[in-house]
């Protein structure tokens, strides 16, 4: 109990230096927002005007007081291209950014799990060193390229599916869901090969523990052993990738997000530092962190509760 | 006895050995002008005069891949010096001196390392601005807590040591402590990590140039000749195949040199 409330601190206090150094990066540094925002032509009054409306005015403190507020209430402010109030844009885009990470996590975790065990298992044969081989190919491949490769392949040659032609959830769950796909292994195929790397290395040195060697001298079979027992000792190894990993998918959904026009937070992100729009990239970075930090916050309270041994200390 | 080779060295020197010879190349000779455009020769697929085809805008694709080179490899190596002089820095001084300034510089570094690496770049890219030094400054500020990590970690542990003691009774500064004495003894798990980085760095770059706020034309760079070539798939895969194997090959060789220090160096 102790230690879950140890890490509630350390993760609000990480939030409020996460949240400081987002606001200080985007309004510190030199150039006036407003400026930036309207042009360098634009007349005097609108940017009084628009200095104004951002409350640029104030205090930097009070500033950063003032949007900490709005920001929890959820009030986002209006977003200067778009006229709508940046709360709409983004809900609408949650769900979608959502389920490409619970889609990419899952045929992660399908494919790795299985490949992982089994590569340990054949620890030292030629089947060994050609998956290893092809995992470090894997990971030297950026994923944007593999998304590319995947619609050259998928959207030109096989005719599998057309890549722009995003479908809405809303409209058509399945076939949102078959458009999602494609991203989805593109974002999960290098961290695939991550998986494998750590968990076979895991469960090799499980292998040598001597609860292994009770449990077959007890006539248990080899996959029995290595699916109930190894794998629940190599689970923690896994947890605590996830934590990295999670935040990876995150980054990396912003560029497949792109390249797949998939309209999620990554994509909109990308739209508001290319226009400029401070306030709108403000928050949607604010928001990115939040869930990361949040994120790796649940897999440390799962990891002290799957392993009783680290509660103890 | 039979000789140990050490495969992943061996492949990954060979690999990087092949990108630095492009680059050398490309000091001196590219077959054409890469930034030469030439609408009658668009969208030539591989030929024995564009030996890697030509783009939308009817330049040759090798050309500009091996100028791409000299761009990519400057970034990496710059980010990763930025990175790991100031991450070895707060490193040592954090190992070294520990207590309140130790617990600083690591809440620092967990703060850095809350954001996922491309949205902290974004962050930076938008109030920097675009462009290769920005990039550099960006990337490298980045990189600079893991580094710093590693370096920490190693002064707890050599600091202990005997010989580090005794300099510090023979009157030596800290200073001269960390730098002279501590720090040649975490090499290393640093180099591991350093090449590692290169590979991180040079991937890095192509994200951010893939996405547009990188390397600024007319500088060709391999990530935004993969995003331009994006419009193109029907017409010219080759146009974005081509910056991709380069990349890959080129990470590949960095990858396989940091397994094989690794192994080396355990």
């Amino acid at each position: 109990m102790r230690y879950i409330l140890k890490r509630i601190v350390t993760l609000i206090v990480t939030l409020i230096l996460v949240s400081g150094i987002t606001f200080l990066a985007f309004n510190v540094l030199p150039g006036d927002p407003a400026l930036v925002m309207l042009g360098t032509d634009a007349s005097p009054q609108k940017i009084v005007a628009l200095r104004q409306e951002l409350g640029l005015n104030e205090s930097l403190p009070k500033r950063y007081v003032s949007w900490i507020e709005n920001f929890v209430k959820g009030d986002l402010g209006k977003s200067i291209r778009f006229a709508e109030p940046v709360k709409d844009l983004v809900t609408k885009r949650i769900p979608v950014t959502f389920s490409l990470t619970i889609m990419s996590l899952l045929i992660i975790f399908i494919v790795a799990i299985p490949l992982g065990i089994f590569t340990a298992k054949k620890e030292g044969t030629v089947i060994d060193t050609v998956i290893t081989v092809v995992c470090q190919i894997n990971m030297a491949i950026p994923s944007f390229f593999l998304g590319i490769i995947l619609m050259i392949l998928f959207g030109v040659i096989l005719k599998f599916f057309s890549p722009g032609r995003y479908v809405d959830y809303n409209q058509d769950f399945i076939g949102f869901l078959k458009y999602m796909i494609m991203p989805a292994i593109a974002i999960a195929l290098p961290n695939i090969s991550i998986v494998v790397k750590f968990l076979r290395a895991s469960v090799i040195q499980q292998m040598k523990q001597d609860y292994v060697r009770t449990a077959y001298s007890k006539g248990n079979s080899e996959n029995k052993i290595l699916y109930r027992h190894i794998l629940k000792n190599s689970l923690i190894t896994i947890i605590t990738l996830m934590g990295m990993i999670i935040s990876e998918i995150l980054g990396v959904s912003i560029i497949i997000e792109q390249l797949f026009g998939v309209p999620g937070i990554g994509s909109i992100l990308i739209m508001a530092i290319s226009t400029r729009d401070f306030p709108l990239t403000q928050d949607l970075v604010i928001y990115f962190a939040f869930i990361v930090v949040f994120i790796n916050f649940l897999v440390d309270i799962l990891y002290q509760v799957i392993d009783p041994r680290i509660r103890i200390r | 006895m039979k000789k140990h080779i050490n495969w992943n060295l061996v492949v990954g020197l060979i690999l990087t050995a092949f990108i630095l010879v492009l680059m050398i190349i490309g000091f001196f000779y590219t077959p054409f002008d890469p930034n030469k455009m030439s609408v009658l020769e668009k969208f030539q697929s591989p030929n024995l005069r564009h030996l890697l085809g030509t783009d939308n805008f009817g330049r040759d694709i090798l050309s500009r891949i091996i100028t791409g080179t000299k761009t990519t490899l400057f970034v990496g190596t710059s980010t990763v010096v930025f990175g790991v002089f100031f991450g070895v820095l707060f490193g040592a001084i954090a190992g070294y001196t520990g207590g309140w300034i130790d617990e600083l510089i690591m809440r620092m570094n967990d703060a850095l390392t809350a954001f996922p690496g491309i949205l902290l770049a974004l962050v930076l890219v938008t109030v920097l601005g675009q462009g290769k030094y920005q990039i550099i400054l960006a990337l490298g500020i980045i990189f600079i807590p893991s580094y710093s990590r590693i370096t920490r970690s190693g002064f707890l542990q050599v600091k202990e040591l005997e010989f580090a003691k005794s300099a510090k009774v023979f009157g030596a500064s800290p200073f001269r402590i960390m730098f002279v004495h501590i720090l040649p003894n975490i090499y290393p798990a640093l180099l591991s990590a350093i090449t590692i980085g290169f590979s991180n760095a040079i991937l890095a770059e192509a994200s951010m140039s893939f996405l547009g706020f990188g390397v600024q034309p007319p500088d060709p760079s391999w990530g935004r000749m993969l995003s331009e070539s994006q419009s193109y798939l029907f017409n010219a895969p080759w146009y974005a195949i081509a910056p991709g194997i380069i990349i890959i090959i080129t990470v590949l060789g960095f990858n396989f040199i940091s397994e094989g220090l690794r192994r080396k160096f355990g």
